[in-house]
């Protein structure tokens, strides 16, 4: 629950908004009450045969009612939806935000299906908190008031008792029900989250299921997650159900109960006989605004749920401490200098790169080596301020030999400084363009170009008819593994750094391409300091290269 | 509507759904007349005969159980469809799954994963709406106004006439005003898709976006496309909205005649006050289902897109399947023989690969080489029978003489008989034995561990966890246990696209022994290479390249400075 409160603050900027749809709810929810408690008095009043005019005002109301209701209605909607959809706006861009502080190290353990279950679904059911919970909460309980008013004021006893089965309703009803499905709902998000999951899953390896005859196996493990949910579904509409029963019999029991107690009220002379109709009908209104509250009401646990997990990403610590105030970047050619350098990723029991002692002066061309899982990739991500050092030092030196601590600095400023290009580059679903200009968005064609010829992908781009306006496909599938690589390899070229990171830059292409793209480095990344870590340092072998440390031989 | 008609025929699930229906609906009908009879009696006796509440016992005691009824038959009635569209929806759901799954490599090409994930869980989930409250309630909205209309024919003429006359008006309105939303509904729908994956897609990718430093300039862009998606979704429900208005205002402003009519003859004396009591409390419930139904169509409306795009899926996996040949490949493989095979790329004007030959026979390893792009994989997919060719054929020669084209062959028989590692295997969450073992159920742990031990993972802990997407292991384990899932398999062909890259050269060694030794055995071996350990293992090697469609045979990767520039066709070196 403190997790729903915690949501509530993504309201305050549609405020305005959240109390226009309030009062329009309310205004047609007391129409609705209005409609019927008129007419019922219309008829009962025109049984006694009055003159006409006395019924002229009751007519003119009764037809106000009728109009006024749905008009209301539909203003209540629109703004409801409106002012919901905009708190999700809010609730999107701060979850993103947050996604944005804390990947990738921050997130290791998160499954991407999870993950994706999670922004969507967790977020967008929010909206229901609004829609469904809140605002016609607040309208049914004003207008609600009003008629308990009104019912009271003719005949107290039948006050008590609308009041009463109102409550029966709102309150008892959801509560019988939270109790009959207070586990099938908490099971239900992350139910469903397991069914998005192990779906995603299956679809991404689908191919390999195929061809590995693995396919009906997989299949049967989405089914029983399926099964898992449905029955959690059954449990909650059990609970639901209940919730039904208890507004029914309460609002049965207002009518019953209204319409004794006003004849007794009537044959003892309390009550106007022209009054009657309207203690015995107007429940009937009162309870078909305040029924849908029910299984709105049965919500809140499972918007409980989808809040706390919001809210806990949103609580999340960095697994980078940025400094209070950052010191500065020195200017000119950049270098990089490691000292008993150690790096860990969070939660982790051991050290996945170190103690490492590491020098790339200015302008060098580095090549450090390593077999396969030496920690790499691990030193590329410190060195991009994505993973704090958990001992020794790391620094960036400035051409006069002026070293600044990484973690003394800021980590967006550390990454406008040094670039990288890693070992499973994404590629975005968007154009080769988009692709392109994500290292710099206000490149001209000719850069795009070089770039392009240095990674040995400029012949195939102009062989597209579109050109670079080819979509790519989702994580690039309609390019080579070969393409992907060369493409990521040009967007790296053209990022604006001084110091360039290549994470394994030959992988995936061909011996003559891997070939050629180590000669032309040096020139495409000319004025950069560049450091490469690759396992094959045999391409990188001419006089322009420097050979660093190899990794995980506990070197130097 | 042929959405409408294959939802409400889906089976003896969706039959049982409309016979449940029905006699809620009729149950229902008789008791809201009940309810409005003997409110309008006890109340006309109390006013005008001043009867107590012991005098109309009889009256007051059936309208106890008459309200207890319908308490009872709304819980009743919410239980059966949240029961049936449970059923309904993981029958659709294991259906629409298992048609993606085998149409998996084809599928990548027009629809993302993440869509299609999508359109399972959530998309589905929309069908609750549709069985437990749409369907109902359209049974409700033709049962209950034919009820009311009748009874109040018995007692009068005006009070029925105006009903009668309104309510036919209300489902005129709803396909009025239903035909302009639907464009708008399916907008929505695939706004929201296109939402999930580019939420999707930026998750995937924020490393890369934070190393460009670009990570906090996608807040803005997802921002825009939520609102993209909120003004398209106001713009539907803005319709749709206006249609709830049309009927509520139809419904109540009816109400509000009938009362008034009532109200005026009862004035002049024509009408008794137990009659108009019982037009003004039964009225309402003629419209009550109709207006409900109203925003139930509009809840439905979602479920009922994503059905739409369900049952699409379905029928392309019919008819993909109706293609496939059903013959049983040769017992004993003979050789399997690539002859100029070409594939056409949807959406680019070239071929890749391009009039490629090569044949393997049991025992011999071949190399595939060949620039980026050439089409390499995609050679190794016609021989799976995933990608059909565009020129040529692929043929499967058993030692018996006989002859199959691929095509013809049953394929998961076929593919029984295959081991594929692509470039990057896919890893099932799970542990390291449970991967090598994904495509042989049976092996035990002993083959297992002899097959990592293979490929030079012998330390690897079998029970190791591997998350998604194969977190937890390096890029070099995780194509090795590729390889080493393809090992156990003992299958009669290998086809091994890449499996040492990312390899040191004492791993390579390894991997490259390993699947020598399996052609040792006996198996058939293609592998695609680019390092020159892997060329220089291969018995032959077979050049790929693709090919524009429009101009004359381009040559490599033209822009590769020292790309290779192979001769046109296939060249066994």
């Amino acid at each position: 629950m403190t997790a729903l409160v915690a949501v509530l603050r993504f309201g305050r900027p549609v405020t305005g908004r959240l109390l226009l749809a309030v009062l329009a709810g309310t205004g047609a929810a007391a129409c609705a009450i209005g409609l019927s408690a008129t007419s019922a008095w219309l008829i009962s009043k025109a049984a006694e045969q009055p003159p006409m005019f006395a019924l002229l005002l009751a007519v003119t109301t009764v037809r106000a009612f009728g109009i006024g209701r749905g008009v209301l209605r539909y203003a209540e909607r629109l703004a409801a939806h409106d002012a919901a959809f905009r708190v999700l706006g809010e609730l999107r861009g701060a979850t993103y935000a947050r996604l944005a502080r804390l990947a990738p190290a921050g997130l290791a353990e998160l499954r991407s299906g999870d993950l994706l279950a999670r922004l969507v679904g967790d977020v967008d059911g929010l909206a229901d908190l609004w829609l469904r919970v809140l605002l016609p909460g607040a309208s049914a309980g004003i207008a609600t008031a009003g008629a308990v008013l009104l019912v009271g004021g003719l005949l107290p006893a039948a006050g008590v008792v609308l009041a009463l089965t109102v409550l029966l309703t709102a309150i008892g009803g959801p509560a019988a029900a939270a109790l009959v499905a207070r586990r099938a709902e908490r099971s239900l998000a992350p139910a469903r989250g397991a069914l998005a999951e192990t779906a995603l899953e299956t679809l991404r390896g689908a191919p390999e299921l195929m061809a590995l005859g693995a396919a009906p196996r997989a299949l049967d493990t989405v089914r029983a997650a399926d099964a898992r949910l449905a029955a959690a579904e059954r449990r909650s509409a059990l609970g639901a159900g209940t919730g039904t029963l208890v507004a029914g019999i309460a609002s049965g029991v207002a009518v019953w109960l209204s319409l004794a107690a006003g004849i007794a009220a009537v044959r003892a002379g309390s009550l106007d006989g022209v009054a009657l109709a309207v203690v015995a009908l107007t429940p009937i209104a009162v309870h078909e605004v305040v029924t849908p509250l029910a299984p709105a009401a049965r919500l809140l646990p499972g918007l409980a749920a989808s809040a706390g997990r919001v809210i806990e990403l949103l609580a999340r610590p960095e697994p980078v401490r940025e400094p209070a105030s950052p010191a500065a970047v020195p200017d000119g050619p950049l270098g990089l200098r490691a000292r008993g350098l150690r790096v860990r990723y969070p939660g982790a029991g051991s050290d996945a790169l170190g103690p490492l002692a590491l020098d790339v002066p200015a302008g060098s061309r580095l090549v450090v080596t390593g077999p396969s899982g030496s920690g790499k990739s691990t030193l590329a991500a410190a060195c991009l301020r994505f993973l704090d050092p958990v001992g020794g030092s790391l620094a960036l030196v400035g051409s006069g030999g002026v070293a600044v601590d990484v973690t003394s600095l800021a980590g967006d400023d550390v990454r406008r400084a040094t670039g990288l290009c890693e070992q499973d580059p994404h590629v975005f679903d968007g154009t080769l363009g988009d692709n392109l200009r994500l290292a710099r968005p206000a490149a001209t064609d000719a850069e795009l170009a070089a770039a392009l010829a240095a990674a040995g992908l400029l012949g195939f781009v102009r062989s597209l008819p579109a050109g670079l306006a080819t979509p790519v496909g989702e994580h690039g599938a309609r390019l080579s593994g070969g393409q992907r690589q060369r493409l990521a390899l040009a967007r790296a070229l053209l990022a604006d750094v001084r110091v360039l990171i290549l994470d394994e830059p030959t992988e995936h292409l061909d011996e003559p391409a891997a070939r050629a793209f180590a000669a032309e480095l040096p020139s495409a990344a000319a004025g950069r300091t560049l450091l490469v870590l690759t396992h094959r340092p045999e391409l990188f072998d001419g006089p322009e290269w420097a050979r660093g440390p190899e990794l995980g031989s506990g070197q130097s | 509507m042929t959405t409408h008609l294959r939802l409400l025929t889906a089976g003896g699930i969706a039959t049982a759904a409309l016979v449940g229906a029905v006699a809620i609906g009729v149950l229902g009908a008789a008791l809201a007349v009940a309810q409005a009879w003997l409110l309008a009696h006890a109340i006309s006796a109390a006013f005008l005969h001043q009867a107590d509440v012991a005098s109309l016992a009889w009256t007051l005691a059936p309208l106890a159980l008459v309200l207890a009824g319908r308490a009872g038959l709304a819980w009743a009635s919410e239980l059966v469809a949240v029961w049936i569209s449970g059923r309904v929806k993981a029958d659709l759901r294991a259906r629409v799954l298992a048609a993606a799954v085998a149409q998996g490599p084809r599928l990548a090409a027009d629809r993302s994963t993440a869509q299609t994930a999508l359109l399972v869980t959530r998309g589905l989930d929309a069908l609750d709406g549709y069985y437990a409250r749409y369907v109902p309630q359209l049974v409700l909205a033709v049962i209950v106004p034919v009820a009311v209309i009748a009874c109040l024919a018995f007692v009068d003429l005006v009070a029925t006439l105006t009903v009668a006359l309104t309510v036919p008006l209300i489902p005129l309105f709803m396909a009025l005003i239903g035909r302009m939303s639907a464009t708008h509904r399916d907008r929505r729908w695939s706004a929201l898709g296109r939402l999930a994956h580019r939420f999707a897609d930026v998750v995937a990718g924020l490393p890369t976006l934070r190393a460009f430093g670009r990570a906090e300039a996608q807040v803005a862009t997802l921002r825009q496309a939520t609102d993209a998606y909120r003004v398209s979704t106001l713009a539907t429900l803005r319709v749709a909205f206006l249609s709830a208005m049309v009927l509520e205002l139809l419904a109540t402003i009816s109400v509000a005649l009938v009362a008034v009519g009532v109200g005026l003859r009862l004035q002049n004396g024509e009408l008794g006050l137990e009659v108009g009591l019982f037009a003004l409390v039964l009225a309402p419930e003629a419209y009550l289902p109709l207006r409900r139904l109203g925003s139930e169509f509009h809840a439905a409306e979602e479920g009922v897109a994503a059905a739409r795009d369900a049952f699409a899926l379905l029928d392309a996996a019919a008819v993909a399947r109706d293609r496939h040949g059903g013959s049983r490949p040769p017992d004993r493989l003979d050789a399997v023989t690539v002859e100029g095979v070409s594939v056409a790329q949807p959406g680019r004007e070239l071929v890749a690969p391009a009039g490629a030959t090569l044949e393997v026979r049991p025992g011999e390893l071949v190399a595939i080489t060949g620039p980026s792009g050439a089409g390499k994989s995609t050679l190794l997919a016609t021989i799976l029978g995933f990608a059909a060719p565009t020129a040529g054929r692929v043929t499967v020669r058993g030692a018996d003489g006989s002859a199959t084209d691929v095509a013809a062959l049953d394929p998961r028989a076929w593919q029984d008989r295959i081991a594929w590692v692509p470039q990057v295997p896919y890893l099932a969450p799970g542990s390291v034995a449970d991967n090598v073992r994904l495509g042989s159920p049976d092996a035990d742990d002993r083959s297992v561990a002899a097959a990592l031990a293979a490929v030079g993972l012998g330390d690897l802990p079998l029970g190791r966890l591997v998350g998604e997407r194969g977190t937890g292991l390096s890029g070099g384990e995780r194509r090795r246990v590729g390889v080493a899932r393809a090992l156990v398999r003992r299958a009669s062909l290998l086809l091994l696209d890449e499996p040492t890259a990312g390899l040191d050269a004492e791993a390579e060694a390894r991997v490259l022994a390993a699947i020598r030794a399996e052609a040792a055995r006996g198996a058939a071996v293609v592998l695609v290479a680019h390092r020159p350990g892997a060329v220089a293992e291969a018995d032959r090697t077979v050049a790929v390249r693709w090919a524009s469609l429009a101009g004359p045979a381009a040559e490599g990767d033209a822009a590769g400075p020292g790309a290779s520039r192979s001769a046109p066709g296939a060249v066994p070196a």
